[in-house]
């Protein structure tokens, strides 16, 4: 695979606080990585040093086989970077502020128009593109900073929360335009949404207190979530005493009822020891006792649940 | 070596267009003419002088620039490290050098712009008497040397901190150290307990003198060797101030 970022070790330290340490992972073109982590985990900071804004402690980053520290600028001509917050200059419109970047990035003429409107297009900014950036609604800005960081179609692209401030169907098109980008580029993003990792990234690094703690592919860190696989029914609450017996009487489950709170009917969660799949034996059961089933399904693990007990404090406490 | 150049000229380029889009620059430019006029009528007699010179004029230039240099330098960088664009600027492929002196030189423009309004005031001296204008054109190299040196020193300031007052204030107090090394009062302090040459040295490095060699029309070549030295070292001290203040 054809790797185009690798960070090795990376520590960054601010007086004695780390804010990132020991961080090592990489990623190859085609890929969308999620950095994901609570806020002050140290995302945005990897992020920095990887764009070249911070300099490392120790360790070090490049990007297509450029050191950051003693190859800055050969690095950031290949990177598109959107700083956390996507700041922008406000008394600038967006038509100028492409064309600037553009400049700064050896791009003349014809070409840089080109590139400039195909930015525009793709972000949608045609109808803003002559108004100062200071008068433009948050996602507009965010959707200028994201322009700029396309702008030169880059083999690296590192987002610092792309998609926020953005309404649900700006994220959808943002996400579309990363799918749609993805094949080309190495893409490193961070998010707080979970759904968006499912739904566009090909592997997560969850960091908190400035360590990776896990690196994989979402549903493979979904499946580590302690209901994964599990069973549930949903019947009436009437019948949930007789489907709670039929549970009973196949060895090995652990069955836990939740009644509705406002309708009359009941989900029960089963759980089968050493995670062994029990629908038959389990459906059988039922039938034998004549449960009427509303509902069966089997539970996927959730991002959230698992990196909620991968971030919460107790995990990395004593580390 | 193209692309340096070209850089350079892609960052100045914008902040020029950032000057001439926010209402400081229309304001700065009023107050500078406004000053200067005054001054120059009011305080310095030029009408009454009865000699077609543009003296007056000119010897107070080193205390307008005392504050209208540091006004116009203080935005430079204390404003990209206030809204978060330094972070953006310095991940775009350009060095930190190139930034400076772009920057730099947009701010030098400027000011010489402002200076180039001043136009109509020799223009009249011109229409009144028969001044020596290599002398007005060697003041006017000399003023714009000063606002050279003084800029670069403000924009030291603005480089270390993320507030434009204290940009302001901190440069205004440096461009008064080099503007008063070469007083009387500074000269008394030193003669008696130092060494004659110290004493030399320290007013040598005064910009008020070095401008007051130009105004009187003698081009030395020390004196803008002094000048274009006072403007790289503020520039080279800027770089170095962002290469450290990186948060």
């Amino acid at each position: 695979m054809d790797t185009l970022i690798r960070i090795d070790r990376l520590t960054k330290l601010f007086g004695p606080i780390a804010a990132v340490r020991d961080v090592s992972f990489s990623v190859a073109r085609g890929e969308i990585v999620a950095l994901l982590g609570p806020n002050g985990a140290g995302k945005s900071t990897t992020m920095k040093l990887l764009a070249g804004y911070l300099v490392p402690t120790s360790g070090s980053a490049s990007v297509c086989g450029f050191d950051v520290t003693t190859e800055p600028l050969e690095a950031r001509r290949r990177l598109g970077y959107l700083p956390e917050g996507a700041p922008l200059y406000d008394e600038m419109t967006p038509s100028r502020f492409l064309e600037f970047v553009a400049r700064v990035r050896r791009l003349d003429g014809r070409a840089r128009r080109a590139a400039v409107g195909a930015a525009a297009e793709a972000l949608r900014l045609d109808s803003v593109l002559h108004q100062p950036i200071g008068t433009l609604s948050k996602g507009f800005r965010r959707r200028v900073g994201l322009a700029q960081a396309i702008l030169l179609d880059p083999d690296v692209l590192v987002l610092d929360e792309p998609t926020d401030g953005l309404d649900p169907n700006q994220k959808q098109e943002v996400r579309a335009l990363l799918r749609e980008v993805a094949g080309r580029k190495a893409v490193i993003v961070s998010t707080h949404i979970l759904d968006e990792v499912e739904a566009v990234c090909s592997r997560a690094v969850v960091i908190a207190a400035g360590r990776v703690i896990a690196d994989a592919p979402p549903d493979q860190l979904a499946s580590r979530s302690a209901g994964h696989n599990s069973l549930c029914l949903r019947v009436s609450r009437d019948d949930a005493g007789s489907a709670m017996t039929a549970i009973s009487e196949v060895d090995g489950l652990v069955a836990i009822e939740r009644p509705d709170r406002t309708g009359p009917e009941t989900e029960i969660r089963i759980m089968a020891a050493g995670g062994a799949d029990r629908r038959d034996r389990l459906r059988r059961a039922l039938d034998s006792h004549r449960v009427p089933v509303l509902e069966f399904w089997r539970e996927h693990g959730r991002l959230e649940d698992v990196f909620r007990s991968l971030t919460q404090p107790a995990e990395w406490d004593g580390r | 070596m193209g692309r340096t150049v070209r850089n350079v000229v892609v960052i100045a380029r914008r902040e020029l267009a950032a000057y001439f889009g926010a209402p400081l620059a229309y304001v700065f430019i009023v107050v500078f003419l406004a000053m200067a006029g005054a001054l120059t009528f009011n305080v310095g007699y030029l009408l009454e002088s009865g000699v077609a010179d543009l003296g007056p004029f000119f010897q107070f230039h080193p205390w307008l620039y005392l504050f209208l240099m540091p006004a116009i330098g203080m935005r430079l960088w204390a404003e990209e490290r206030k809204t978060g664009t330094l972070e953006f600027l310095m991940t775009l492929p350009v060095s930190v050098g190139e930034a400076v002196v772009g920057k730099f030189l947009a701010a030098w423009i400027f000011a010489g712009v402002a200076l180039v309004l001043t136009v109509p005031v020799w223009v009249t001296v011109n229409w009144l008497g028969d001044p020596d204008n290599g002398v007005i054109v060697a003041s006017y190299l000399g003023s714009w040397l000063l606002a050279g040196g003084f800029l670069a020193l403000s924009a030291c300031a603005s480089a270390s901190t993320g507030n434009q007052v204290i940009a302001f204030v901190v440069g205004a107090t440096l461009c008064f150290l080099a503007m008063m090394s070469g007083l009387d009062i500074v000269r008394t302090a030193f003669d008696g307990w130092a060494p004659a040459w110290v004493v030399e040295t320290v007013v040598a490095l005064s910009a008020m003198n070095n401008f007051q060699t130009i105004a009187d029309g003698v081009i030395d070549a020390r004196t803008v060797v002094y000048f274009l030295s006072l403007i790289v070292i503020g520039l080279v001290a800027n770089s170095a101030i962002l290469e450290f203040r990186k948060p």
